[in-house]
């Protein structure tokens, strides 16, 4: 029992970052009728915004250190940073020990200007192409955006560890040990859902964008400006794949191409869950991330040997063959 | 001649000539010279031209005929490598019953897989393509490794049985691949002048397979088959209530595609006898899609072109660094220079990526006949100028689809 | 016994009843009419005729065999062709290849793989496509892409690709939907010029009574999904019960 809880939870967090990348990439799919595969490249910003934050945090000036001498004679010098010169010593170090979680400010920002940016200048021009079209300059796209990111950041993983009182483990049930952090991810990947869900049931925005995904001609029929809500929509899924990316370093060092990592699982996702239907991708963003989880255990690579390899892609392949419109998605929706 | 039309037989002696010139046209600049980085005509790169070439042609004859946009092919180019290195470990050293074995193999893998994915088109289609390729590099990578020889890749040994052929040569060594005692790896250079070009067996028999898989590719582009497939791509409703079923032919497009990778695999191994897992990644697949792309989906050349051009910047652009830069811009005063160095370094050495992705969103947005439609609306230009394009580049770079 | 026999053909979508109990015969080489209001069931039954959808009951017969169960290009290889509301062309080919296209339905069926021999030297069906082309007065245009076609020539490609196939009946989904008068009326000298010159049934579904009472032999009035009557055009003029169909609550 404990056993099956443990893979629960372990498949919680990558199911977290699938569902809120798979959210994102559905939102655009729906609203916009994108096929957005720079989605994972939005990711990987979002997680390079918290590398960002907590270098220009870590920025530092040299001083001596009075009374001390290195080996040579000369005055010791330390890396002072910045922060604690203007908060205080303690004030300082805290802010730079909680730098990713603060990212998330600095991430909101950065990505609905990074979506606003890509939707005017290139995307709004992709609408009426066809899909294979979409694919191609979204692929281009990332390409550019992962190279940049190297050029500046380079080819290696960088750590950005979560703050000293959010790391290490908690007794989630006897017995059972977890790592906080990912507790975390996951209630911030939940609450990030239910104000994505919140926003579209409960705002009169939301609604006109619902009522654009299901019927985009009419709504635009009603003398609504449908093109300025789809700019800001772009704007807001690019924010959820960059906060889904943010607060991932933690779990996993962020490196360039990281987001083309997640991207084709993302897909695979959204397939799974529907085309166009949201709750569809959140479901089967957690719903295959514990699968994975499950199938990584002893047990069964032991029984199916290489199992955890392929168990995203064969649940893809049967679903795609045997209900194509995936697990909630509405009928009619690309299906063919 | 060979029953293609005036057009065509042209087009088809230009790749020729291009090809069998190529060790030349290749290695414009002396070797000792500073500009001797440029050349390309040696054996190993002009190898890679060739055989990417083949695969880039047949990934257009499933995407550019029938717009079925497969994000899985390179998975059929992984399989004829093993396929053909394991031809070399049991049979013999001939890379003819490899390659054969090689094509084969691939084709009957490209048939299951296909006929599966088959069953959805569009996106649905792309993604289940792409989900077979990732499974088959995942068990290529894991559970298959007696077969695969997993993350160090299928390689030979001095143990293996080669049943009509020795375990070991002469010296001791693994013998090398040959086609009936003809080793791939021997070259001969011809020094003329400051100049030196290098002819290699290997590299011409990867021309003369390109020939022929290019001839075939224009047989196929204009026969009634060929056309059955630009009418899958324009109306498949119409062709569905004209009588006709789209499915056959969209696999037999799926499998010949398939045929023409492994094809390219089996090459791959001929000159180099080894095959890793990471050769059929999505991201081997998405290069030979950049390829078909940039060059002109749909067009006969535009995959050859497509292909030549990212692999030319793949060794060339990557090997520029820093102080060959600071080389070139040397003339310049130092601030200049350093100014001119900055803006370019980005763009080449290892962020040659960043180049192919900038030129490849540039050619989807703005041309998406890909190069060839840019030199046809160069050559366009220039007629209306009035003066006539001639000559045989021209001539290729108006290849059209269709008629 | 007709060349199509609809027996007993029912179709529900969810809860509604889109087809009930519908009989239809329709003579060979006749001109026979299906019209009825908007949501009288006109587009389903076509469906069901060609293979699009499947009935919940009933029978479908074409020339003595069952077309049920039966993909769209099988039941066109049976001979019968099909003209959409909107034409369905190929675009991207030429006019001369969209005419071609059917001519090798014709003589090699579903699927032929000829990859290798080139369109150039199959000279049978290259006459037979320009023939048809200047059949319909269209060999001027036959390099022309289709999608360039003005919309009455797309229609008049499509009309000559369906007869490039020699079929048996023509079915035509509201041929003049959406068409200004002049464009109606050329449709319907094409469509009787193509009757004059060969042995076809052509079966229309329509929705202009002008076009109806222009050219059909036999009408069938359908409504809520069921035949009300079927007669000729004199008698179904005057019917009261078309009249209450059309003006009656449900027009």
């Amino acid at each position: 029992m404990d056993a099956i809880l443990l893979q629960i939870l372990n498949g919680l967090d990558k199911g977290s970052a699938y569902a809120l990348i798979a959210l994102g990439l559905t939102l655009i799919f729906g609203t916009l009728g994108v096929v957005n595969f720079a989605h994972g490249a939005l990711f990987m910003i979002g997680a390079f915004c918290a590398v960002t934050l907590q270098r220009l945090l870590s920025l530092s000036h040299q001083v001596e250190v009075p009374g001390q001498v290195d080996f040579l004679g000369n005055p010791l010098m330390a890396d002072v940073p910045y922060v604690t010169d203007w908060f205080g010593e303690a004030t300082g170090n805290a802010i730079i020990d909680w730098s990713v979680p603060l990212a998330i400010l600095l991430t909101i920002p950065v990505m609905l200007l990074v979506g606003y940016v890509m939707e005017r200048g290139l995307i709004k021009h992709f609408y009426k192409r066809p899909h294979a079209d979409q694919i191609l300059v979204t692929f281009g796209l990332a390409i550019v955006l992962q190279e940049i990111v190297k050029y500046y950041y380079g080819a290696n993983p960088i750590q950005t560890p979560a703050p000293e009182a959010l790391s290490g483990v908690a007794q989630v049930l006897p017995g059972v040990v977890y790592p906080i952090w990912r507790i975390v991810y996951f209630c911030f990947a939940a609450l990030i859902i239910s104000g994505v869900f919140a926003f579209l049931q409960f705002t009169t925005f939301g609604m006109v964008v619902r009522a654009g995904m299901a019927d985009r001609e009419t709504v635009g029929l009603l003398g609504i400006d449908i093109d300025k809500r789809f700019t800001f929509m772009f704007g807001l899924a690019a924010a959820v794949a960059g906060l889904a990316g943010v607060m991932y370093g933690p779990i996993n060092a962020p490196n360039y191409h990281m987001g083309m990592d997640f991207l084709v699982l993302s897909f695979v996702v959204v397939v799974v869950g529907g085309m166009g239907s949201l709750p569809g991708a959140v479901l089967a963003g957690f719903l295959l991330g514990i699968l994975e989880s499950f199938a990584s255990t002893t047990w069964a690579t032991t029984t199916l040997p290489g199992i955890n390899q392929i168990i995203i892609y064969l649940v893809a392949i049967i679903i795609l063959l045997t209900r194509p419109r995936g697990l909630m998605g509405r009928k009619g929706v690309m299906e063919d | 001649m060979l029953g293609l039309n005036k057009k065509d037989t042209n087009l088809l002696l230009v790749v020729l000539a291009l090809t069998m010139l190529a060790p030349f046209i290749l290695n414009p600049f002396p070797t000792d010279s500073g500009l001797a980085q440029f050349n390309a005509g040696y054996p190993d790169l002009m190898q890679r031209f060739a055989i990417f070439g083949i695969f880039a042609i047949g990934f257009n004859i499933l995407f550019g005929l029938t717009g079925y946009l497969s994000f899985g092919h390179a998975a059929f180019l992984g399989v004829g490598s093993y396929s053909a290195v394991w031809m070399f470990k049991l049979l013999s050293m001939n890379i003819l019953p490899a390659i054969i074995l090689s094509v084969i193999i691939a084709g009957l893998f490209a048939l299951v897989i296909g006929y599966v994915s088959l069953r959805r088109s569009g996106i649905y289609f792309s993604i289940l393509t792409l989900a077979f390729a990732q499974m088959s590099f995942a068990l290529a990578y894991s559970v298959l490794t007696p077969v695969t020889n997993g993350e160090t890749g299928l390689q030979l040994t001095l143990s293996d049985p080669r049943i009509l052929g020795s375990s070991a040569a002469a010296d001791g060594s693994i013998p090398v691949t040959n086609l009936f005692g003809l080793e791939m790896r021997s070259a001969w250079d011809m020094a003329v002048g400051p100049w030196t070009f290098t002819f290699s067996a290997g590299y011409y028999f990867c021309a003369i397979v390109l020939l022929v898989a290019f001839y075939l590719s224009i047989r196929i582009f204009r026969s009634p088959f060929g056309m059955m497939l630009r009418a899958i791509k324009s109306n498949q409703t119409r062709l569905n209530y004209t009588g006709l079923n789209p499915k056959p032919y969209t696999l037999a497009a799926f499998v010949i595609s398939g045929m023409y990778a492994g094809l390219a695999g089996g090459l791959m191994a001929a000159m180099d006898p080894l095959a890793g897992a990471e050769r059929m990644q999505w991201t081997a697949s998405g290069e030979v899609v950049l390829m078909t792309i940039l060059g002109g989906a749909g067009t006969l050349i535009g995959p050859v072109l497509g292909a030549g051009m990212i692999k030319y910047f793949e060794n060339i652009l990557s090997k520029i660094n820093e102080s060959v830069l600071h080389g070139w811009f040397a003339f310049m005063p130092d601030g200049l220079e350093d100014f001119f160095v900055a803006i370019v370094y980005p763009f080449v050495g290892k962020g040659w990526h960043l180049t192919l992705g900038i030129l490849f969103m540039l050619v989807v947005i703005f041309l998406p006949g890909g190069l060839v439609e840019g030199g046809q609306r160069i050559g366009a230009a220039f007629r209306r100028k009035g003066k006539k394009a001639g000559g045989a580049e021209a001539e290729a770079a108006k290849q059209q689809p269709g008629e | 016994m007709g060349i199509l026999e609809v027996k007993g053909v029912n179709k529900r979508f969810g809860g509604l009843q889109a087809l009930g109990d519908v009989n239809l015969s329709v003579e060979e080489n006749t001109v026979h009419a299906i019209i009825g209001p908007n949501g009288a069931g006109k587009s389903t039954l076509l469906n069901c005729l060609v293979g699009k959808l499947i009935p919940d009951s009933g029978s479908v017969s074409f020339a003595g065999q069952s077309v049920l169960g039966r993909t769209p290009h099988e039941i066109n290889q049976m001979g019968i062709s099909r003209v959409f509301q909107t034409p369905e062309i190929f675009g991207d080919l030429t006019v001369y290849e969209n005419t071609m296209i059917p001519c090798f339905a014709r003589r090699d069926g579903t699927f032929k793989l000829n990859a290798i021999g080139s369109v150039g030297s199959q000279t049978d069906i290259r006459d037979q496509a320009m023939a048809m082309l200047e059949d319909v007065n269209m060999a001027d245009k036959a390099d022309v892409h289709a999608a360039s076609l003005s919309r009455g020539d797309k229609r008049r490609l499509e009309m000559a690709m369906c007869l490039a196939q020699e079929p048996k009946m023509l079915l035509l989904d509201e041929p003049t939907a959406g068409m200004a008068r002049a464009d109606t009326n050329n449709t319907i000298d094409l469509l009787r010029e193509i009757k004059e010159k060969r042995d076809i049934t052509i079966a229309i579904i329509e929705h202009d009574m002008h076009v109806v009472f222009s050219l059909a032999e036999r009408i069938t009035v359908l409504a809520q999904g069921t035949p009300l009557v079927e007669d000729t055009p004199e008698n179904i003029k005057g019917h009261p019960k078309v009249q209450e169909a059309y003006l009656g609550g449900h027009g």
